[in-house]
C-alpha cells in the first residue's frame, strides 16, 4: 500500500488468503478507520502520558478495574436486601451507603434503588445517552445502548418487555426510569417464592443482570 | 437554596428549545406530571458542557409523568409511569385544567 490508501480487492501478496470462517480470523471490529473520538482520545491520553499527568500503568488499572465490575456485585447487594429489612429499608433510602456495608464503592455514581412490589415493575433506562449502575452491574449490554432499546422502552414499555420474555399483569403498574440526569438506577427485583431456607450466597446466585435493569424478573429455583 | 418545588406538587415542563448540551429529551417537555421526590443540587450540565464550572448549583427533581399522558396512543395499563429527573429551571406550576 505505498500510497498509503487500502485497495479492497484482497490481491494480498503474504502468503495466505483471509478465511473469515476460520477460528484464526482476526477480530474485524479493529479493521476500520478511527472515528472522530477514538482519535481524541488516544491523542488526550498520550499527551496526559508525555506531560506525566498520569502514567501507562493507571490507564491500565482503570480499565482493568472497570472490566472486573460484574453484576455479581449487585447480585450480593440485592440478596442481602432480600435477609434484612433494615438495610434493605437503608438501600433504599441511601444507596450508596448500604453498598459501603458490603464494601461496595458505587461513588461518583448517586445509587438510587427502585424496588419491584406486587403492584410495581420497575424498568431502567437512558434515553439520552446510556447511563448504568455500572458499579454495580459493569458495563451495560449492547442492547441497553441501542436506539431501539432507549426509545421504545420510555414509548411501549410493555412490548419491549414481553421481546425480553417477561410478561406484566396489567394490575402489576410498569414504572420507567430515565437516568436523564446524576442519578443512576437499580431495580430491586423481588424474591421468588421457595428460597425461604436459602443462604445469603445462594439467593445471589439466583439474580441475574436483566433482574436488575428490570428487563426480566428472579425466576424461582 | 431551598427547593421552590414539593414533592406531590403538579409541575409543567417548559416548552423551549434552547441550543447546547440539555438533559431534558423532546418527549417530556410540555408535559404535566408530579413531583416524585427532591434531589440535590447539582452543577448545571448546560454550563458544564462547555467547561463553565463556577456557575450555581442548580436543583434537581425526579418527576412522574402517566405514560397516558405522554403518548396519545398508548396501549398499556393506566397506571404505567415515567420517572425522569428534570432541573429546575426547566419546571413551572401546572396550570390548572380549564
Amino acid at each position: 500500500m505505498s500510497d498509503g490508501g487500502h485497495d479492497h480487492d484482497h490481491q494480498h501478496d503474504h502468503g495466505h488468503t483471509h478465511d473469515h470462517g476460520d477460528d484464526h480470523a482476526p477480530p474485524s471490529d479493529e479493521d476500520g478507520a478511527l472515528t472522530h473520538y477514538q482519535m481524541l482520545e488516544i491523542a488526550m491520553r498520550e499527551l496526559l502520558i508525555e506531560k506525566g499527568v498520569i502514567t501507562a500503568d493507571e490507564v491500565r488499572a482503570g480499565v482493568e478495574e472497570m472490566d472486573g465490575r460484574t453484576p455479581e456485585r449487585g447480585a450480593r447487594v440485592v440478596a442481602r436486601a432480600w435477609l434484612d429489612p433494615d438495610f434493605k429499608e437503608r438501600l433504599i433510602t441511601d444507596g450508596p451507603a448500604a453498598c459501603a456495608e458490603l464494601e461496595i464503592d458505587v461513588s461518583p455514581a448517586r445509587l438510587t434503588v427502585v424496588e419491584n412490589t406486587n403492584d410495581v415493575h420497575n424498568v431502567i433506562v437512558c434515553t439520552l445517552c446510556s447511563c448504568y449502575p455500572r458499579p454495580l452491574l459493569g458495563l451495560p449490554p449492547s442492547w441497553y445502548k441501542s436506539s431501539s432499546y432507549r426509545s421504545r422502552t420510555v414509548r411501549e414499555p410493555r412490548v419491549v418487555l414481553e421481546e425480553f420474555g417477561t410478561l406484566i399483569p396489567n394490575d402489576v403498574a410498569v414504572r420507567v426510569h430515565d437516568s436523564t440526569a446524576d442519578l443512576r438506577y437499580m431495580v430491586l427485583p423481588q424474591r421468588p417464592t421457595g428460597t425461604e431456607n436459602m443462604a445469603e450466597a445462594e439467593l445471589a446466585a439466583l439474580v441475574t443482570r436483566d433482574s436488575m435493569i428490570g428487563t426480566s424478573v428472579v425466576a424461582a429455583p | 437554596m431551598t427547593a421552590t418545588f414539593s414533592t406531590g406538587e403538579r409541575v409543567s415542563v417548559r416548552q423551549a428549545r434552547p441550543p447546547g448540551h440539555l438533559r431534558t429529551p423532546f418527549y417530556i417537555r410540555g408535559k404535566q406530571g408530579e413531583i416524585e421526590r427532591v434531589c440535590d443540587e447539582f452543577g448545571n450540565p448546560e454550563e458544564l458542557a462547555f467547561g463553565r464550572r463556577d456557575g450555581p448549583a442548580v436543583r434537581l427533581y425526579r418527576v412522574r409523568f402517566l405514560l397516558d399522558d405522554l403518548w396519545p396512543e398508548y396501549a398499556g395499563a393506566d397506571a404505567d409511569t415515567i420517572d425522569i429527573e428534570l432541573y429546575e429551571h426547566w419546571l413551572q406550576p401546572a396550570k390548572e385544567a380549564a
